[in-house]
């Protein structure tokens, strides 16, 4: 449990409340935007910083103990995992076909030869 | 106080789960299904300072690798769909 009379564990419920804000603005972000390119920007890299704040707590309020070195393996793991899986799906969708919003302003992957181009690609509404 | 911060992850899922339900594509559940792994694990983080004992962060840990690969998986699947013909 944080004991918010303490400065150490205050500056911890500092951290992860700073977590939970980046998390839960992903979330809105994902529910909010018009495009799954859009989406998977906003979710990713909000909620892999968020979880990152909060991993970054945990090490703080436990040091390099039993928990604490486990934090710091999960910490790794987010950090290299996370947008490595967002890259992976932002592909496949493009080389899918999965339309871009229709007021994106360009389409750089479509324009180097890359995944799906032309009439095979459409747009979708918001 | 962790009680504070394990309410809001859980209305967080709550929103990536409506996008999950709602989603016109496929890709959209993908990506929810992925930043969803995520934010469990950040769960688990908070639940581990909120008991103070070290399974929580062991599931934290298989949770995350555990997500990065079905999140590959969904991606294999989902490059194979051709969703425009």
């Amino acid at each position: 449990m944080l004991d918010l009379a303490n400065p150490h564990h205050l500056l911890v419920a500092l951290l992860m409340f700073a977590g939970l804000c980046f998390d839960v603005i992903g979330c809105v972000g994902l529910v909010r935007l018009p495009d799954v390119y859009n989406r998977l920007q906003a979710g990713t890299k909000c909620v892999t910083l968020g979880t990152f704040l909060i991993l970054l707590g945990v090490i703080l309020r436990y040091g390099l103990g039993a928990i604490g070195v486990k934090a710091v393996v999960c910490l790794f793991f987010v950090a290299v995992t996370s947008p490595t899986a967002a890259h992976a799906i932002a592909r496949a969708a493009h080389r899918a076909g999965f339309g871009l919003w229709s007021g994106s302003v360009c389409d750089r992957y479509a324009e180097d030869g890359q995944g799906r181009r032309g009439p095979g690609s459409r747009e979708v509404a918001p | 106080m962790t009680v504070f911060l394990l309410l809001g992850l859980v209305a967080g899922g709550f929103l990536v789960l409506w996008r999950a339900l709602r989603g016109p594509t496929p890709a959209d559940r993908t990506v929810s299904v992925d930043i969803l792994g995520v934010l469990m694990v950040g769960f688990c983080a908070v639940l581990t300072v909120h008991t103070g004992r070290d399974l929580y962060m062991i599931v934290g840990v298989a949770w995350s690798l555990l997500a990065f690969i079905g999140s590959l998986a969904l991606a294999k699947y989902l490059e194979g769909m051709h969703y425009d013909a």
